[in-house]
């Protein structure tokens, strides 16, 4: 076995331009699988991420996933009952101290309480639709996707306490308003406060940055007319996969609508699976590519040695030699290019990580390719390469030896 | 004087589109210490005959011992240790491994056979080689060394093993007069101070006429089997 390995060393180091080539070959193969797997499967997380991110992963809201029965339909099997209009309902979540306390003892998160009013926000005759959502500034800051995406001013502005409101730029735009204005909100239930704008914030979500304004909750209240009342809870969870559990066990207890992220995305993640198997096709196609340019340079170089192994097998080498021998020597190829090749998909990635780009369409955020720094990539590429390369020394090299070797030598003369 | 190779019956047949006899109903017997050339017109079988002596290829029917050992129920794996250790092939061209050099080349048989110590390898190899006149070219690689010293590397090769029997396809055929006198030289010297066999196929008479025993081929079959006067010389 010394013998063969020695021997495989010596064609492979004896061919030094042959050599090169092929490990150059198994490296572009191996460092483009990787680049590849790294920005597909960095783009698939950088989606997720911002969808999962800039919404709660469980909402509860006020609601009910079904219309609320009527006793005497409970009590008696055949009822009929017509022309019934529903009492009228004052809207929130029931007792939300207690709800928020309940979940305090058990959920793996953060989660805050919120009231969300339909409204307008004015300013010297403008006037812009609002969602106005009420909030308590201090477990605000776990859940919010706006803590950390302020234009102008700060989130900590809100927790001062008294009249101050913070909105999306687009909507400051709109009305014409910069920090430290005086806006005017109107409730639908007709009221009206002045609030003193001390910060503005860019998400990039349009409907958030246009639509949105944040008061503290008591200010909301005010507005709406409905002291003390919660009607949203947003809990953002450590692990968003728990979502669903989460969710079932809210609704579960409390008997309100707790919608998981999944649940509320279901289209996107439709899409998702989609794209998933985009992603898992284009870098199969890639690996298989670059696992046929493997295959191509070391099985030529495997049929330029039928002739050595026909001199082998006259010398007294059995078949089984000859086949361990190129082999080896393709596993050898492999190795090499394959440690190249992690050296070029690392370079590669760490490149395609410093491209920067504006995006036109409103010319102003500085984007980065999303990048997943994968070890599993780097195995599964070499890993690829490494099989490609012992078929392709394997598979001539098996041929050549099977081949009587009578039949290359006259071949030879 | 016992038998190194006794063949009976010996047939060849290509199974191509049209069935091609190569070798028909060969007889013959070949001892210790003998230097035989199988001469013939091309197409003849010559070196069809050669490859299935030195168990290369395997013959269609008839029976063949080599060494006394009957080749027909042996496995590959049997087969090319015999070639390793009865057997030295040399052949027209002079099929040397192009990475390695003379003596590298030399030493592989020996290594595969793994009968002495490395440094006795390396020291037989160098031996080998010297007795050869090729002392100072022994670790040229082949694409530095002229036709005539390749071919002699090869038949130092062949002698790696002190096999008892040498077989020579053509092993002057690419070579110039002079160095194809000396390799014959050599391969004579094989036979007289070795005390080794060689059987060589030439289509040289001159060549063949200072051998001691000629075997002629034609389409396939023995047509002569003589021994020569030069054996009488010594």
């Amino acid at each position: 076995m010394q013998l063969i390995l020695e021997i495989a060393f010596t064609h492979i180091a004896g061919r030094g331009r042959q050599t090169l080539v092929a490990i150059i070959g198994v490296a572009v193969g191996v460092g483009f699988s990787i680049a590849m797997a790294a920005l597909m499967e960095g783009g698939q997380d950088d989606f997720v991420e911002q969808l999962v991110n800039t919404m709660p992963h469980v909402e509860v809201t006020d609601e009910e996933r079904s219309a609320r029965r009527q006793p005497a339909e409970a009590i008696f099997a055949v009822t009929e009952i017509s022309g019934l209009r529903p009492r009228e309902d004052r809207r929130g979540i029931i007792n939300p101290t207690a709800a928020l306390a309940w979940l305090g003892g058990w959920v793996p998160g953060r989660f805050a309480p919120s009231l969300n009013a339909q409204g307008v926000v004015r300013f010297s005759g403008r006037e812009v639709g609002a969602a106005i959502v009420g909030i308590d500034p201090q477990s605000e800051r776990g859940v919010s996707p706006i803590v950390g995406e302020f234009v102008a001013g700060d989130f900590a502005a809100l927790t001062a306490g008294g009249n101050n409101i913070v909105i999306g730029d687009t909507m400051a735009e709109r009305l014409g308003a910069e920090l430290g204005d005086t806006v005017t909100a109107v409730s639908s239930q007709g009221l009206t406060r002045n609030f003193r704008i001390v910060g503005l914030f860019h998400t990039g979500t349009t409907a958030r940055d246009e639509g949105e304004a944040y008061v503290l909750l008591k200010n909301a209240q005010i507005l709406a007319e409905r002291p003390n009342a919660v009607n949203k809870i947003r809990i953002k969870l450590d692990d968003p996969n728990q979502a669903p559990a989460v969710a079932r066990r809210v609704e579960a207890e409390l008997g309100y609508k707790a919608e998981a992220w999944q649940e509320a995305n279901e289209a996107l993640l439709e899409a998702l699976v989609v794209r998933n198997v985009i992603m898992y096709t284009v870098v199969a196609a890639i690996m298989l590519v670059a696992g046929f340019g493997i295959f191509n340079i070391i099985s030529t170089i495997t049929h330029e040695k039928a002739r050595d192994i026909a001199i082998m097998k006259s010398l007294g080498f059995a078949e089984g030699d000859m086949r361990r021998l190129f082999l080896l020597e393709g596993v050898v190829i492999g190795l090499g290019g394959s440690a190249f090749g992690w050296a070029l998909g690392f370079g590669l990635v760490y490149a395609l990580s410093l491209v920067r780009f504006e995006l036109a369409a409103t010319g102003q955020e500085m984007t980065r390719l999303p990048i997943a720094w994968s070890l599993l990539h780097y195995l599964i590429a070499s890993g690829f390469a490494l099989a490609s390369a012992a078929v392709a020394g394997y598979l001539p090299a098996r041929r050549a030896a099977r081949q009587n070797p009578v039949d290359i030598i006259r071949g030879a003369t | 004087m016992s038998a190194l190779i006794e063949a009976e019956n010996l047939t060849r047949v290509l199974h191509e589109t049209v069935p091609v006899t190569l070798v028909m109903d060969v007889s013959l017997t070949i001892g210790e210490n003998e230097f035989i050339a199988v001469t013939g017109p091309s197409g003849s079988g010559k070196s069809s005959l050669l490859y299935l002596l030195g168990l290369l290829d395997r013959p269609t029917s008839g029976t063949l011992r080599v060494g006394g050992r009957d080749a027909e129920p042996m496995g590959e794996g049997e087969r090319a240790g015999m070639r390793l250790s009865m057997l030295g092939f040399v052949f027209q061209f002079h099929f040397l491994l192009p990475e390695f050099s003379a003596r590298e080349n030399v030493e592989i048989p020996m290594r595969k056979l793994g009968r002495l110590s490395r440094p006795k390898m390396r020291a037989r190899a160098a031996e080998i080689l010297e007795s050869l006149g090729l002392e100072g070219h022994i670790d040229k690689r082949p694409d530095q060394l002229s036709g005539g010293q390749r071919q002699r590397v090869a038949v130092a090769r062949a002698l790696a093993n002190d096999p008892p029997l040498i077989l020579a396809d053509e092993p002057t055929g690419s070579l110039d007069t002079k160095s194809s006198e000396q390799v014959f030289r050599i391969l004579e010297a094989v036979v007289r101070e070795r005390g080794k066999t060689v059987v060589a196929v030439t289509h040289d008479l001159d060549l063949a006429a200072r051998m001691d025993r000629r075997i002629h081929l034609v389409d396939g079959k023995i047509e002569a089997d003589e021994s020569l006067a030069s054996a009488e010389k010594h």
